[in-house]
């Protein structure tokens, strides 16, 4: 996670110009030199592939895997991202973790969390975290697909939870995990999961589950906004 | 490496003749202008002048001026300063829907808390107000029109002009001071005629870190006659309308930026005009890409294109990287979640809008910058969209 000092030293202002933010040399580095960034997709046609995001939402990552079915490592991993430099590093960062060490094996895989790609990359600023919870998700669906193509159907995991928005592929989970992290407001939310940038309609829903998981751990509601 | 800066819509360096004017107020003139001895009035002098100057230049009287802290402060004077001092039940507003968010925030918040009603006129898809919109939007009730003269994002100049004719039209007709009309002229200041007996505005707000002047200063015109309430309280400095020891040297240094700005105006604009022209065709020659805003009745600096399949904020990183320094609508750089509010009025869909980039050309722009953007901005949109899934699969999504 990023701290204040990093916040002070901004190297790009926003289009409002409130605040600034800095990228650690990790996240340039991993944003300028993309690792693993997929040039052929022609010849990954037989790769097992997971894609979600859109466009509309700002950011769209699609990964490619190669597995040794043998091991069940990963052995090739290749992604093509949509998105600003937060979204392309994370990806970039996250083909570089899958595939160090001789490769992770699908069951480590399907346990990469965001918040393990955040601190190879040194951090994000707090508002660009939302750019980098796609990448993990994925990969969990390359991983499906990998399942499907192998015929092995019962290992095919769905992700946990219901669906709630449909473009962004939230789910009630990533809201229920979003306030556990003290994303306590909508807006707080939004910029965790983008949950609702896709499809707007989902929004009543999200605030409901907000309500209802903000008293379930932390025994209050939201603040109402006036 | 190369440093092109092509962001003068966002701010712009300070002239170093305007540095030459300033230079004295700092150390030498440096008294308080409300001072009775001559230390204040060495200082009290240089304001007057200052004022003088610009209400010259403004077609207004010295006493119809305000100066205060930039932009931001005399949008906030004007909208606040008038609704506060308006005693009606009923108090209606007229804005666009593609203000700057000095107004729009404002007025939005007004509206939430139930100070005013608020009519957000829609734009077309050059960004232009409609002046029978305008007028069919009108009410008895409303108090206040606030158009801005030209936008920030996609340097569209709106018709303000017209509009002040139809408002006066309509006072007249109905028998009515009202509503009285504010344009936030900050992105006009330094290229258009700032003539407010031309423009029929009654409150007109502008700064200097626009128009190669200092930051943290700016003024606002009021009109004789119209009555607004101040937001700051103090030592009733600015005729009690903003109150606070002046920024003598920035208010200096705002009158003299003004002065050459508008002296030269007319070659600078052939000049800026003639470059953006050649910056957008070569741009637009990019596969998948639309010009924002409108062809012609534009900032002679601002071009502002959308590219398909690319994200504003990792463009604008990249060319960064080249020394190439440009800003976009991107909701990744934005902090919210929504692309510029602008770049959706003029009816884009969401994934053009996060593509989005505005380069804004200023004094320093010579015809080989150009040629540099031109040949670096093909090559880093090729490399961003060879990185994107975005394209191919848009259906896949949809």
């Amino acid at each position: 996670m990023p701290n204040d000092s990093q916040q002070d030293n901004c190297d790009i202002v926003s289009r409002s110009g409130d605040q600034g933010w800095f990228y650690s040399d990790t996240v340039k580095d991993y944003f300028f030199n993309p690792r693993n960034f997929m040039r052929d997709e022609e010849a990954y046609k037989d790769a097992a592939m997971g894609l979600v995001g859109s466009p509309a939402c700002g950011d769209a990552m699609k990964v490619w895997i190669r597995v040794d079915p043998a091991t069940e490592k990963i052995t090739d991993c290749k992604w093509k991202t949509f998105g600003c430099g937060s979204a392309i590093a994370s990806t970039s960062m996250l083909s570089v973790m899958v595939l160090e060490n001789s490769g992770m094996t699908l069951k480590q895989a399907r346990e990469l969390k965001p918040q393990d790609i955040l601190a190879r990359l040194g951090g994000l600023p707090a508002r660009k975290i939302h750019c980098s919870v796609l990448g993990d998700k994925a990969l969990r669906a390359a991983i499906n697909d990998w399942y499907r193509r192998q015929g092995k159907l019962e290992k095919v995991e769905e992700e946990h939870g219901r669906i709630i928005d449909s473009v962004a592929k939230v789910t009630d989970k990533d809201i229920e995990q979003a306030v556990l992290e003290g994303a306590d407001t909508l807006e707080k939310v939004q910029a965790k999961t983008k949950v609702g940038t896709g499809d707007p309609s989902c929004l009543p829903e999200v605030e409901q589950l907000i309500r209802f998981y903000r008293e379930k751990y932390l025994g209050s509601s939201p603040k109402v906004e006036v | 490496m190369k440093s092109i800066y092509l962001d003068n819509a966002a701010t712009t360096p300070l002239d170093s003749r305007v540095l030459e004017k300033m230079q004295p107020y700092f150390s030498d003139v440096f008294g308080n202008p409300s001072s009775f001895h001559a230390a204040g009035l060495a200082a009290k002098k240089g304001v007057d002048a200052a004022r003088k100057s610009i209400a010259a230049l403004m077609n207004a009287h010295a006493d119809e001026l305000v100066f205060c802290s930039g932009g931001t402060e005399s949008d906030n004077l004007a909208i606040l300063g008038l609704v506060r001092t308006n005693k009606a039940k009923v108090k209606h507003v007229i804005t666009s829907a593609i203000e700057h968010p000095a107004v729009l925030e404002l007025l939005t918040h007004l509206q939430k808390a139930g100070e005013i009603e608020l009519t957000i006129l829609s734009v077309d898809k050059f960004g232009l107000v409609d002046v029978r919109e305008l007028e069919k939007a009108l009410r008895p009730e409303t108090i206040l029109v606030s158009i801005m003269y030209a936008n920030n994002e996609i340097g569209t100049i709106e018709p303000i002009a017209d509009m002040g004719r139809a408002l006066l039209k309509w006072r007249k007709t109905h028998n009515t001071p009202f509503p009285y009309f504010h344009t936030d002229a900050c992105q006009a200041a330094g290229v258009l005629d700032l003539d407010v007996e031309k423009l029929h505005v009654d409150l007109l707000t502008l700064n200097g870190s626009k128009i190669y002047g200092p930051k943290g200063v700016g003024l606002l015109f009021v009109r004789r006659g119209v009555e607004i309430e101040p937001i700051i309280y103090g030592g009733g400095q600015e005729r009690g309308l903003r109150s606070g020891t002046e920024n003598v040297p920035g208010i200096v240094g705002l009158a003299a930026a003004l002065e050459i700005a508008q002296a030269e105006k007319e070659k600078e604009n052939v000049r800026l005009t003639k470059l953006r022209d050649k910056l957008t065709a070569g741009l637009l020659k990019i596969k998948k890409t639309k010009l924002n805003g409108h062809a012609t009745e534009r900032l002679p600096n601002n071009v502002n294109i959308s590219f398909l399949d690319v994200e504003g904020e990792a463009a604008v990183l990249y060319l960064d990287a080249q020394g190439i320094y440009c800003s976009t609508g991107s909701a990744c750089a934005s902090g919210s979640l929504d692309p510029s509010h602008v770049i959706l009025a003029i009816g884009l869909p969401y994934e053009a809008a996060h593509g989005s980039l505005r380069f804004t050309l200023g004094h320093s722009t010579k015809p080989a910058d150009i040629d540099y953007v031109l040949k670096v901005v093909p090559d880093v949109m090729a490399k961003l969209r060879h990185m994107s899934p975005v394209n191919l699969d848009m259906k896949y999504f949809k």
